[in-house]
């Protein structure tokens, strides 16, 4: 009975094994100064720098105004980008005025524009926030124009015979079907948020997880580089996990997120 | 731009849309509609009536000029190869395509477009797989749909399913549901595109008895279109051989009902004389 229980744990915890292993080995070699810390601080320095930074509220501080960036950035380069994809989708005009125009713009990096985003916005929140709008943009474009497009035929004629009006087939047949496809482009999105922003916070900004890593830097605290690095890691983490809890609820009737409840 | 004009200007969809063109070339074809009392119980089951009707795309014909009566309440079986023009002639009786020459009439009224009283079923049940059964069957929304609808799926044996979604249904409940869908708004014609063609032999013989009886109950006018000879005979009135695009046979099955589809050796009669046409 015990050894099951054993066995349970240990199969439980053996992903773990790895990664404690790694940061036992780390804080070692740090202890007995093989690292030298400017390199590379112990995790325990990093734990400290992170009690530090939190004690005086100064890195919820930046966490919440890069958050506040990023989710503005998503919201409007979301925004259009899905607009435009259920309109390219459903109106052959408009997919034959926009879509090579975008395909173009897709193509060119966003970050690339950097330096005209600054000659136009300066340092502001603006340039953050155009920068993520604009990488955002695309992946939700491309994937609800897909999505759009390849809803069952059979089901949209189904629909017709039902006599269900346009917009009750746009909202019952062609969004939700359309769905699965939105949401992929989301989490594509999600990635692109993450690293547009810390790009160009790092690049020009007087607030944010990235203004604070590259203050580090500028006085050598390379426990605090670390830890705004950690930060971004379990920002994107969070995004990850949040974007899979819309999916099971959204996609609830999809065979592939169905789990042992089946009914709804 | 407005809401409505928007909406009007979805043409993804006008491909799903036929035309009709608006003058329909029937001025000699009118047809009187005789004054009839309509049943209570019953869905007041629609004549369908052919005069010249065909269909080419381009240059092809596949159907030839048909004319065809089929009167209200008769259950008729459309039997054929693939490619023979059975399912071009569904999909002009369901106003989903138009015709290219002569015309149809529904209830003595040209086709022209979808209509109401006309349902579809077919070969794929074509449920929505992100609504419930309940939510399928009531797709048209009608007031006091959920009533209806659950009242519905009882009569086809899927009472307690309301709730699931399609995807852990099995192929004959999908087809089930799909009738439900096709029942609740009272069709006067139901088109039946081979919806049984992709079930197990033993479901199969379950959905015929099902159809028979709910058939049997409503006497909407009902065309099935099938490749097999035998669900033809067990289930139709009248067997309609279309072979090119013409109707090579046209007989009546007299067999008393409720039919048996085992061991008949006058069924398996009319089975033999209508392969021979096929």
């Amino acid at each position: 009975m015990s050894a099951a229980i054993l066995t349970r744990t240990g199969r439980a915890l053996a992903p773990w094994a790895v990664p404690i292993g790694i940061l036992i080995i780390w804080e070692l070699s740090s202890r007995l100064s093989l690292i030298p810390p400017r390199l590379l601080p112990a995790p325990s320095a990093v734990a400290v720098a992170f009690w530090e930074n939190a004690k005086t509220g100064v890195l919820f501080e930046h966490m919440a105004i890069s958050a506040g960036r990023a989710l503005q950035g998503l919201a409007i380069g979301g925004g259009i980008g899905f607009t435009l994809g259920v309109l390219n989708g459903v109106w052959r005009p408009a997919e034959t005025a926009i879509d090579s125009t975008l395909q173009m713009l897709r193509n060119v990096p966003h970050l690339a524009i950097i330096p005209l985003v600054i000659l136009w916005f300066g340092i502001d929140e603006e340039a953050k926030i155009f920068l993520v709008a604009i990488g955002v943009a695309f992946p939700i474009y491309l994937n609800t124009f897909h999505g759009i497009r390849t809803v069952d035929a059979g089901l949209i004629e189904m629909a017709r015979v039902y006599g269900l009006g346009r917009f009750a087939l746009f909202w019952r047949v062609i969004l939700p079907g359309a769905l699965p496809s939105v949401l992929v482009g989301l989490r594509f999105s999600l990635g692109i948020m993450w690293l547009t922003l810390i790009v160009a916070e790092t690049i020009s900004a007087s607030s944010g997880i990235g203004y604070m890593t590259m203050n580090a830097r500028e006085f050598l605290q390379t426990d605090v580089v670390l830890l705004g690095i950690i930060v971004y890691a379990l920002l994107g983490k969070a995004a990850d996990v949040l974007t899979r809890a819309i999916e099971g609820r959204a996609l609830s009737w999809h065979p592939a997120y169905q789990n042992a409840e089946v009914r709804p | 731009m407005t809401v409505e004009v928007f909406s009007r200007r979805l043409s993804f969809y006008s491909k799903f849309e036929p035309r009709y063109a608006d003058g329909i070339d029937a001025g000699h074809l009118t047809l009187v509609k005789p004054a009839q009392p309509a049943s209570p119980e019953r869905f007041e089951g629609l004549p369908i009536t052919l005069r010249g009707a065909g269909k080419s795309f381009g240059e092809r014909r596949v159907l030839e000029p048909l004319d065809l009566d089929i009167p209200a309440g008769q259950f008729v079986a459309i039997v054929g190869r693939s490619g023979g023009g059975k399912t071009t002639l569904l999909r002009l009786i369901a106003g989903l395509i138009p015709a290219t020459e002569g015309a149809i009439f529904i209830d003595h009224e040209p086709v022209r477009g979808m209509q109401k009283e006309v349902r579809v079923l077919f070969q794929d049940a074509r449920l929505l797989p992100w609504q419930t059964v309940i939510s399928n069957v009531g797709i048209a929304r009608q007031s006091g749909w959920r009533e209806t609808a659950k009242a519905t799926l009882a009569d086809v044996g899927l009472e307690g399913r309301e709730n699931d979604w399609p995807a852990v249904l099995s192929g004959g409940q999908r087809q089930r549901v799909a009738l439900a869908r096709a029942l609740v708004s009272k069709p006067g014609v139901l088109l039946l595109d081979e919806p049984f063609g992709a079930l197990d032999a033993l479901t199969r013989v379950e959905m015929h008895q099902l159809m028979e009886r709910i058939w049997g109950e409503h006497r909407f006018t009902t065309m099935l279109i099938t490749h097999d000879v035998a669900e033809a005979v067990a289930l139709a009135d009248r067997v309609l051989v279309l072979r090119d695009g013409r109707i090579a046979l046209d007989i009546p099955i007299t067999l008393p009902r409720p039919r048996r589809e085992h061991a008949d050796p006058a069924a398996a009669q009319l089975q033999a004389q209508i392969l021979k046409e096929v």
